[in-house]
């Protein structure tokens, strides 16, 4: 099966674990993971373990006589929006996995597969990425008029980009559930807490549905969907079955569906308590992964 | 100590705090008519919104009866010289609800985040400084970290413009001591460009003893809410504090039978459960359980048939903190499952 080649761009936290994710697929082929800073740990490492490195920046990866089908950026919103028409010109398909949503946003298990010819992807958040195909499950079983999603993450995994801009969170992933979740309306909420030992991700799903909803069809919909994102994110887990509780007048006379989940990282790069920063990464790497099997069949 | 003591201000949060005790379900007529009372008797500022904040309205924290902008802006109306406070969680209000409560006449903006995770209100205190509004920190379940840990969180508020930091004692579970420590080392730490606040709770029926404290360490802004209407025992009830500072010859500002009055005639008449220390709220207090989790609590273990008590107990030890409200669903149906393999 032909592979598709793929940089990444921004040598953190995020861009070592989605390095590492990707040096263990036989899809995509890592081409060479680009930084800003000579004494970055994420570029010794790239070196170390046999992918080229540069801290020259985009200006060297652009200059390559081979450049990458496929570049992952892992860097800030604003050097994102500042990269993304010179990937496109170069033809390259940018996967963001920064907030600056230049392109449609991606829920692998829920619309990959409309956005395969897409020049530039953006992963939403790292709530959004653990609630959208939740409430895309329930939505596609009844109209969903309302959707919220609260994700509690241990404060060590919130990065300094996350804590000064936090509405970003909160606006971003609201409007994900809405336009890639199909809610009418969605709300998000995020809490850091810094328990110690550091506690794993959670996150709840609280949807509104019709008073006389199939109950029995919205919870297979939805465990059939935890299946299909365990397959990327092998720590992603129903704590229980989902919950119904009937109609209320205080809820319009909706009923309610609330889905509790855990996300348990790979423990790849980051520690497994991250399982906010893995299910970016594993969800950026199951899309450069189907793009490169959408490719092979084309 | 020579001289006549610094007046202190009192900020009364019954339509703030208060609305966890009535399920947020306050009516426009009780919002003015509360408002009306505490302007007359003096109270300065009287803060209206959800009890968990511009935007708290949601399956996670209850619906509110009516929409937050439309009670501030009722407040604004109904107040003849107070200033009428909202308080915001980053995380789940933004800058965008800021800008609306703004445009509906609030002037003082209280933005609270857990006492370890100050830098997450930045963009909220420059967004209220830009809209000219007067800024308030809110360090909340203040127990959890040391007084030298807390002093700096309340730096980085007002390094980001917070013009007072409260120490927020939100599972009631400071012990005297403990609050007057807490609030020493904010007063050394930003005491010479900012003031520092306590707001307190009765779970442990402390809320009074411990804001006098707060008061006789340096503390210059004091919380409460009228007939204590609050999350778990309730709050320091402001007529309370205010009778007692008089006795001290601390001046208030506030009109000792026009607070009484206020309590007696227009918030008491409404209320359906008056704010006690029961098991549950107690057990809050002692195992340091942010207080709105009470009633959150009380539906879960009916629901899934577990005592109350068990399940505050348990997100205690979890080390939940505000917010977390969907943990409680979460910690019940644990219990219920522990049960279930026992029986």
């Amino acid at each position: 099966m032909s592979r598709l080649t793929a940089a990444i761009v921004g040598p953190g936290n995020i861009g070592t674990d989605l390095l590492v994710k990707l040096l263990r697929s036989d899809l995509v082929e890592v081409h060479s993971m680009v930084g800003v800073d000579p004494a970055s740990d994420g570029l010794a490492r790239a070196r170390a373990l046999g992918v080229p490195a540069s801290a020259e920046g985009v200006d060297w990866l652009l200059a390559q006589a081979a450049p990458p089908d496929l570049v992952f950026e892992a860097t800030s919103a604003k050097a994102h929006l500042a990269n993304a028409p010179r990937y496109a010109a170069a033809g390259i398909t940018a996967i963001d996995l920064t907030p600056a949503a230049a392109g449609p946003f991606v829920c692998p298990p829920v619309n990959l597969d409309t956005l395969a010819d897409a020049a530039n992807l953006n992963m939403i958040t790292c709530g959004g990425q653990a609630t959208v195909p939740i409430v895309h499950a329930v939505s596609s079983v009844v109209p969903v008029p309302y959707a919220e999603i609260v994700a509690s993450i241990a404060s060590r995994s919130a990065g300094p980009g996350t804590r000064a801009n936090i509405d970003e969170f909160t606006q971003t992933t609201a409007r994900a559930i809405e336009r890639v979740g199909g809610a009418a309306r969605g709300k998000a909420i995020i809490i850091l807490n810094p328990v110690s030992p550091p506690m794993i991700m959670r996150d709840t799903v609280f949807c509104a549905i019709p008073a006389d909803a199939d109950t029995d069809a919205i919870a297979a919909s939805v465990e059939k969907m935890v299946a299909e994102v365990a397959a990327y994110v092998p720590g992603y887990t129903l704590r229980a079955e989902p919950q119904f509780d009937g109609p209320r007048d205080i809820w319009n006379g909706m009923a309610r569906v609330a889905v509790f989940l855990e996300v348990r990282g790979n423990g790849d790069h980051l520690p497994e308590w991250a399982g906010n920063l893995d299910i970016m990464t594993a969800a950026a790497a199951r899309v450069g992964e189907q793009l490169a099997r959408g490719k092979a069949a084309a | 100590m020579n001289g006549p003591a610094d007046k202190i201000r009192i900020t009364d949060s019954t339509l703030r705090d208060g609305s966890h005790a009535m399920a947020h379900r306050f009516t426009e007529e009780q919002v003015r008519g509360v408002v009306h009372a505490l302007d007359r008797a003096g109270v300065e500022v009287i803060e209206v919104t959800h009890g968990d904040g511009l935007g708290g309205s949601s399956f996670n924290y209850g619906f509110s009866l009516e929409d937050d902008i439309k009670l501030v802006a009722a407040a604004v109306d109904e107040a003849a010289a107070a200033k009428i406070a909202v308080l915001l969680l980053p995380g789940l209000g933004t800058v965008e609800d800021l800008r609306r409560a703004h445009g509906a006449g609030a002037s003082v903006a209280r933005i609270a985040t857990h006492c370890t995770e100050a830098d997450v209100s930045l963009q909220h205190f420059a967004a209220a400084r830009d809209l000219g509004m007067e800024t308030v920190g809110f360090l909340m379940l203040s127990h959890r970290i040391g007084p030298d840990e807390l002093a700096a969180q309340a730096r980085i508020m007002v390094d980001g413009g917070a013009q007072c930091v409260y120490v927020v004692d939100s599972a009631g579970a400071l012990v005297l001591g403990e609050a007057q420590e807490r609030v020493g080392a904010l007063v050394r730490e930003i005491g010479h460009e900012a003031q520092v606040g306590f707001h307190g709770h009765q779970n442990l029926s402390l809320g009074v003893a411990n804001s006098v404290l707060a008061q006789q360490n340096g503390a210059r802004q004091i919380d409460g809410a009228l007939c204590a209407l609050g999350a778990g025992a309730g709050n320091s009830p402001t007529e309370v504090l205010v009778a007692t500072f008089e006795r001290l010859g601390v001046p208030t500002g506030v009109d000792v039978q026009g607070a009484l009055a206020a309590a007696d005639d227009v918030v008491k008449p409404f209320l359906e459960r008056l704010p006690f220390a029961d098991r549950g709220a107690i057990t809050q207090g002692y195992a340091g359980v942010y207080s709105s989790f009470l009633l959150h609590a009380e539906r879960a273990a009916e629901r899934y048939g577990v005592p109350a008590h068990e399940i505050l107990q348990r997100v205690g030890e979890a080390g939940y903190v505000g917010g977390q409200e969907d943990m409680i669903i979460d910690v019940a149906l644990g219990l219920a499952a522990e049960r279930e393999r026992a029986s």
